[in-house]
């Protein structure tokens, strides 16, 4: 498959909306794996490297074979494709522009994938719309049990499975859900959502993960515990009890802010569609900021003409690498501002 | 602002002196305060600062000059670079892990999720796995090719069992 074809659609759970969709945008759970019997990444020497990723992707799509996995060399793919599966949370920004020999795999559906060489040999991640934890461990366990059978991995009984950072060592599970909290931050409240999150042991990143801004109101919140507790109970701490505070929070917020200053809220979104609408040149930052405008408007159903999904599929396929995918060729910043507004237009008009 | 004493970089070190009732206010870049001596530069990074405050309170300063005979890092490089070497520096390490896993995960550090359904106790088929693929890649550096070969017989026949 042409990795072009992927920015032709959204991403197929993207379509769907999943509990909570108008706050949580997904749920994810990562495992970090590694082989024993070979050496963390950073102590591989190139034919060690090579050797963990012709055997991983071998074994991986023979393994999930139902699944039907598609393989993908990273280290000799374009930078082009490299930073579309970046966009679609499919790869690392760190995956995407590391060296030597990698590669990731994936389900049509894009709720499963996997990276080679990432910083441990593999990791495997489940995506699910909305907030759907119980449904992503599922397919992440799944998945890991089918592994599992043939690969032998770096496991102590003490320290549980072994990564090549600490940060990750036990359970080596990352669950995470990404939330839109544009009332929190509006009301400047988000602050101190994001600081009692880390006492309580949980990192809160920006919408590519570690080392992003939190652009477009969007904040990916993650366990950082990976030891010493069993993957249910970081699981449901998560869906019990983190999720639908920050969410409680957010709603609470945004319902404050329209009981007490609807005109206010009103004229955000509706200056922010008004802009969209009409822009024929936009930067990213600037589009980010409007459509999560009005993605806040549409789910207090003040803008009854615009659909979530329509909001969803601009989030992603304005981004730069998937524009220039649309388009069939590089493009420079200032033809990428003016392609982004013209794709922004003609979606909301069909709306 | 420009430093007073050489005119030339921007002043970024503002000391007011009181003596006798008297303010007196010098405005200097770092160069020329440290010239001075009013200032004294650290040499060495905050980064380091940490590592070697985290190995003192470890307590166990040794601990730093640990090395994993398997991938050959030592303790002190892992903290440099925050990654390990490969899965036997658990072992190694373990001692000195402890402290760090504890700030972390927090004061329970006892694994108890998911077990891989194959393996058991296998760590010791691992190390020897370990070893043997060290050694392979030395002997294909430095060109003893019949050593790498029976080293890679010996790896196919050590990865059946």
């Amino acid at each position: 498959m042409k990795l072009s074809q992927l920015a032709q659609r959204s991403g197929a759970w993207l379509k769907t909306e999943g509990p909570l969709a108008g706050i949580v945008i997904s749920s994810r759970i990562r495992l970090a794996r590694n082989l024993a019997g070979y050496p963390f990444l950073l102590r591989c020497d190139h034919q060690q490297r090579l050797e963990i990723q012709e055997f991983l992707s071998q074994q991986i799509t023979t393994l999930a074979a139902p699944d039907n996995l598609e393989y993908i060399n990273i280290d000799e793919a374009e930078d082009l494709d490299r930073q579309l599966l970046v966009e679609r949370h499919l790869i690392s920004h760190q995956h995407a522009k590391a060296d030597g020999a990698r590669g990731m795999a994936f389900s049509a559906s894009e709720t499963v994938s996997v990276m080679i060489n990432e910083e441990d040999h593999l990791r495997l991640q489940t995506l699910q719309p909305g907030l759907q934890l119980d449904q992503a461990w599922q397919d992440a366990n799944r998945l890991d049990d089918l592994f599992e059978a043939k690969l032998d991995y770096a496991f102590s009984s003490r320290f549980g499975y072994l990564t090549a950072c600490p940060t990750n060592v036990g359970t080596g599970i990352r669950v995470s859900a990404m939330l839109h909290l544009p009332a929190l931050k509006m009301s400047g409240q988000i602050e101190q959502v994001t600081q009692s999150a880390r006492d309580m042991r949980l990192a809160v990143r920006g919408l590519h993960g570690e080392g992003t801004q939190a652009v477009g109101d969007f904040y990916q919140v993650s366990n950082q515990r990976t030891l010493g507790a069993s993957e249910q109970q970081i699981i449901d701490e998560f869906k019990n009890t983190v999720v639908p505070q920050i969410v409680d929070y957010e709603k609470k917020t945004r319902e404050k802010l329209l009981a007490e200053h609807a005109a206010f809220v009103d004229d955000k979104v509706f200056r922010a569609l008004g802009m969209l609408q009409n822009a024929r040149t936009i930067s990213s930052e600037e589009s980010l900021d409007l459509l999560s405008h009005l993605r806040m408007g549409v789910t207090l159903q003040r803008l009854p003409n615009v659909q979530l999904e329509t909001l969803n599929d601009l989030f992603l396929r304005t981004q730069s690498a998937h524009l220039q995918q649309i388009e069939g060729r590089p493009l420079t910043a200032e033809e990428r501002d003016i392609a982004r507004a013209n794709y922004i237009r003609q979606k909301l008009s069909q709306n | 602002m420009l430093c007073q004493r050489c005119q030339k970089n921007e002043a970024t070190i503002h000391i007011t002196e009181v003596s006798n009732g008297e303010h007196q206010e010098s405005h200097l870049c770092e160069q020329c305060a440290e010239a001075d001596g009013t200032v004294v530069k650290s040499p060495a990074t905050i980064n380091q600062l940490l590592n070697s405050l985290i190995i003192a309170h470890s307590g166990a300063a040794e601990l730093a000059g640990l090395t994993c005979p398997e991938c050959g890092i030592s303790f002190l490089e892992f903290r440099q670079q925050g990654l390990l070497g490969c899965p036997n520096d658990y072992e190694v390490f373990s001692q000195a892990l402890e402290d760090l896993l504890v700030r972390i995960h927090g004061q329970d550090i006892h694994h108890v999720g998911k077990v891989p359904a194959r393996g058991g106790n296998r760590q010791k088929k691992h190390v020897e796995l370990l070893r043997l693929r060290r050694d392979l890649a030395k002997a294909v550096e430095s060109e003893q090719y019949e050593t790498a070969a029976k080293l890679r017989d010996q790896i196919k026949e050590f990865e059946q069992r």
